[in-house]
């Protein structure tokens, strides 16, 4: 296998674009990389896009993107994993361009939400539907079941849970990107909308469209393009039980530490290696338990990892320094490649205010629906 | 909710019939062809026990469209005496009252309604056992 | 002989009083109650109907009567409120209790008898030999218009029995049924809520077949209502069944421990069924009951049946209606109730 590298990266601000359409926020962000990268040609390309087909009616979306960004005659497909669907393109490009394939390869993600009537119904269809679905959870519900049982079994504070979003809300204010760049206080959290108890409006990431995109070619290829290339030195994928309630331990998300086991066998690398990362924080109670999951903190004390600030920017581990999920915003098919672009920008030391100094060793995580996918890639300086 | 996917379930959702595993014990509900823990391709046909306890619950408060009318409404995850579990909703009951550890029992109630023509879904809710 | 082996009850956990409706049409709650002997009724619950009820009440009289379901041959459920028009309340019924499908199926109507009805055809189907066992339902969530006098009885409930020819705690000694055609009581097709014919639903309507049919059944059986030792009326309120039972020769203490509507409400299909329910909660062995159904349309269905020994056997094996009367209860507001059954147009 050879090594690969990102050259390249591209992001739309995430937000409620109105005026803008599925192909034009895909658009937007391909040619921001392209231009990144100062590619003259692409040789193929990935996109993660959870349904195009539930939000505006648009499936097929390989052809289609590729038709829009005029490459119409490239090799060109959509991958979906739920919401780890950007994730696991940026696994479907790895590979592609690891094995030989491919040389030039696009890496998109992108998710229209506000066009869509019931965006409820299309997210759910990420859980069990028969079985989940059917009997009236909603997607805020599965990760309530989840922290209601966490909280009994390892003491953890409402406090605790609401510190994950003013954390990730204060590195928002430092990203452009961002949906949202207001800072919030323990407060704001505790007194929003309940939605499933005990979580509320502050718990959960929002509704938002937006795009990323990277581009990857083979690490002896990479100065040709840029002086900074940042490696991609592991990636591990991990499933689990779709339906929550098949899971042996609801407080554990088992596809996650097995995915992060894989990434790092394959980086060579430990836990305490990793510098800086971006995870899954579709809800604040997800952070919590991936922070254990990926091994920073012992199980059970992802709370205090919190509290102590040390995932905060200046911490041991910065977490979410785009503001996460929940300050960044949620395009769904989006979010696992964003991640990626946030983890090239730290490396490459392109992350401004929001810089970690010393960034070596990146790592994404992202998952899909109650946990049932997970895909980590493990990135570093070249 | 199809009228042919709905009819095909009605074996889980009116009389809670799973697989049980051959060689392992494994209870899938629903029922399955692989086991996941031994990968056995033998089952048996079982009914799960009506009675259980509440594993995790939360209160819906944002419902889905069709749900709207109920909320607020408690969901929990029910593990069943002898073995399965299921999501289900927890009927006449106040949040207040549903604790983890609850003691329930299983009933029949309507899940939900396709509008005023379609068809009416009925399945399993949970009520608590004083 | 042949008789009923299991008997069984569902109410659902929600009440309303009648002050509570009484002080919403700005009526004096005191004046209703004295004068119609109601004091509160069941409201079902968003995710309760006909069926929900009926399976319920089936289950709890398969508990009594210690039977494979799947010996059950016949099911027949009573109802004016079938979630359906078209489409069976009993087919719901019989996949949920696994009795499907070696086994005959209708859905009957009759007003408030359709229950006794349902009964009356299960008798007779195990007394022909056509089936071993056969399930006779009568379920209801009747409706009363906003503001009408039926509001502050229409309530939800059912009860199911098992007729068959061996484990039986409750012999059948006779049957009649006494039929006209009298519109005292109808709701077209496409309408939400009944109407009636006021004071007419009384004399010509309810005393007028109830008490034919119980004179005409005690004379069949030779019995009179000293020979009785309990009977059980349709209660459309609390002051109609004490006129019957005095009509008849009863006396007051005779009908009590079926006289529930005061905090039931009528059940309609289960009224006088969870009447014969709770009554066979505190029947000795060797005692008789009489019970006298009355459907608007109008006809009533009577019978006699004499308790077994085998009743204290299996008495407890399931809830009884006076601790479904008195346990667990939710009291809702006018505005909580108009929301259950539907009246406020969305």
């Amino acid at each position: 296998m050879r090594e690969v590298a990102i050259i390249g990266a591209g992001i739309t601000k995430f937000g409620e674009h109105w005026r803008k359409s599925l192909r034009d926020i895909f658009v937007e962000s391909a040619l921001m990389a392209i231009k990144d990268a100062g590619v003259d040609h692409i040789d193929s390309m990935y996109v993660g896009c959870m349904s195009g087909g539930l939000f505006v009616a648009q499936e097929h979306l390989g052809a289609f993107f590729a038709d829009y960004l005029g490459q119409s005659s490239i090799p060109a497909v959509r991958v979906e994993s739920a919401c780890a669907s950007g994730g696991s393109a940026l696994r479907m490009g790895f590979i592609e361009v690891a094995s030989g394939l491919s040389d030039i390869v696009l890496v998109g993600g992108v998710e229209k939400m506000t066009d869509a009537e019931d965006v409820t119904f299309a997210l759910a269809t990420a859980a069990e539907q028969e079985y989940e679905v059917f009997h009236g959870i909603t997607f805020p519900g599965l990760y309530a079941l989840i922290a209601n049982a966490y909280m009994k079994k390892y003491g953890l504070t409402r406090e605790q849970l609401a510190m994950v979003a003013v954390k990730n809300h204060k590195h928002g204010s430092l990203n452009p990107y961002a949906q949202f760049q207001s800072e919030i206080t323990i407060e704001t959290v505790l007194n929003s909308t309940l939605v499933a108890d005990p979580l509320r409006l502050m718990d959960c990431s929002p509704v938002t469209d937006g795009s990323a995109c990277v581009i990857l070619c083979p690490l002896e290829l990479a100065k040709k393009y840029t002086d900074t290339p940042v490696k991609i030195i592991g990636s591990g994928m991990a499933t689990d039980t779709i339906a929550l309630h098949s899971r042996k331990d609801i407080t554990s998300l088992r596809a996650v530490s097995l995915s992060a086991e894989r990434a790092y066998k394959m980086a060579g690398i430990k836990p305490e290696d990793v510098d800086l990362a971006e995870v899954h924080d579709c809800f604040t109670i997800a952070e919590i338990i991936i922070t254990e999951e990926l091994g920073f903190v012992e199980k059970g004390k992802g709370g205090i990892l919190v509290e102590k600030g040390e995932t905060s920017l200046g911490g041991r581990i910065p977490v979410n320094t785009s503001g996460g999920l929940k300050a960044k915003g949620h395009p769904v098919g989006a979010t696992g490649v964003a991640q990626a672009v946030e983890i090239f920008y730290q490396l490459q030391g392109r992350a401004d205010k929001r810089q970690v100094k010393n960034a070596r060793i990146g790592l994404t995580q992202n998952m899909g629906g109650s946990g049932a996918s997970s895909v980590v890639h493990i990135m570093e300086v070249a | 909710m199809t009228v042919p996917k709905y009819w095909r379930e009605i074996p889980q959702r009116y009389r809670l019939e799973a697989g049980k595993c051959k060689k392992c014990g494994y209870i899938a509900f629903p029922p399955r062809q692989i086991c996941p823990e031994c990968k056995s391709q033998e089952f048996e046909t079982i009914r799960l026990s009506d009675k259980g306890k509440i594993i995790s619950y939360t209160i819906i408060r944002v419902p889905p469209k069709n749900f709207s009318f109920q909320a607020p409404y408690p969901v929990a995850i029910i593990e069943l005496d002898g073995g399965g579990r299921i999501t289900a909703q927890i009927a006449d009951a106040s949040p207040e009252e549903v604790e983890i550890g609850s003691r329930v029992r299983i009933v029949l109630r309507k899940i939900q309604e396709e509008g005023k023509d379609g068809i009416i879904c009925y399945g399993y809710k949970a009520v608590l056992e004083k | 002989m042949i008789g009923i082996c299991g008997y069984g009850s569902y109410l659902p956990r929600f009440r309303i009083k009648v002050d509570t409706i009484a002080k919403q049409w700005g009526m004096d709650p005191e004046s209703i109650k004295k004068g119609l002997l109601l004091y509160e009724k069941t409201v079902p619950n968003l995710d309760e109907d006909t069926i929900t009820i009926a399976v319920e009440s089936a289950k709890n009289a398969l508990k009594r009567a210690g039977i494979n379901p799947a010996e059950i041959g016949s099911v027949y459920v009573g109802s004016e409120s079938h979630p359906y028009v078209v489409k069976p309340t009993g087919t719901v019924v019989a996949e949920a209790l696994g009795i499907t499908p070696d086994v005959h199926i209708a859905d009957f109507e009759f007003a408030c008898k359709a229950g006794t009805e349902a009964m009356f055809v299960a008798y007779s189907q195990v007394k022909a030999g056509v089936c071993k066992y056969a399930l006779a339902i009568g379920a209801d969530t009747s409706q009363g218009a906003p503001g009408d006098p039926l509001e502050y009885s229409a309530s939800a409930g059912g009860s199911a029995f098992i007729f068959g020819s061996e484990k039986i705690v409750a012999e059948v000694i006779e049957t009649y049924s006494f039929t006209t055609d009298t519109p005292d009581f109808w709701r077209r097709e496409h309408e939400f809520y009944p109407k009636h014919g006021g004071r007419f639903t009384g004399e010509q309507a309810y005393f007028r077949h109830i008490i034919s049919a119980g004179k005409e059944i005690m004379k069949r059986a030779g019995l009179t209502a000293k020979d009785i030792d309990y009977a059980v009326f349709h209660m459309p309120n609390g002051k109609f069944p004490q006129q019957a039972a005095k009509a008849l020769g009863f006396d007051l203490k005779q009908i009590e421990p079926g006289w529930i509507v005061p905090w039931m409400g009528n059940t309609y299909s289960g009224s006088s069924p969870t009447g014969l329910s709770a009554t066979l909660d505190i029947a000795k062995p060797g005692q008789k009951i009489m019970l006298v159904s009355f459907g608007s349309g109008a006809g009533s269905d009577a019978f006699i049946f004499r308790v077994t020994e085998r009743i204290e056997e299996v008495r407890d094996l399931a809830p009884k209606v006076r601790d479904m009367l008195d346990g667990k209860k939710i009291y809702v507001d006018y505005g909580t109730y108009a929301k259950l059954r539907g009246k406020i147009i969305v």
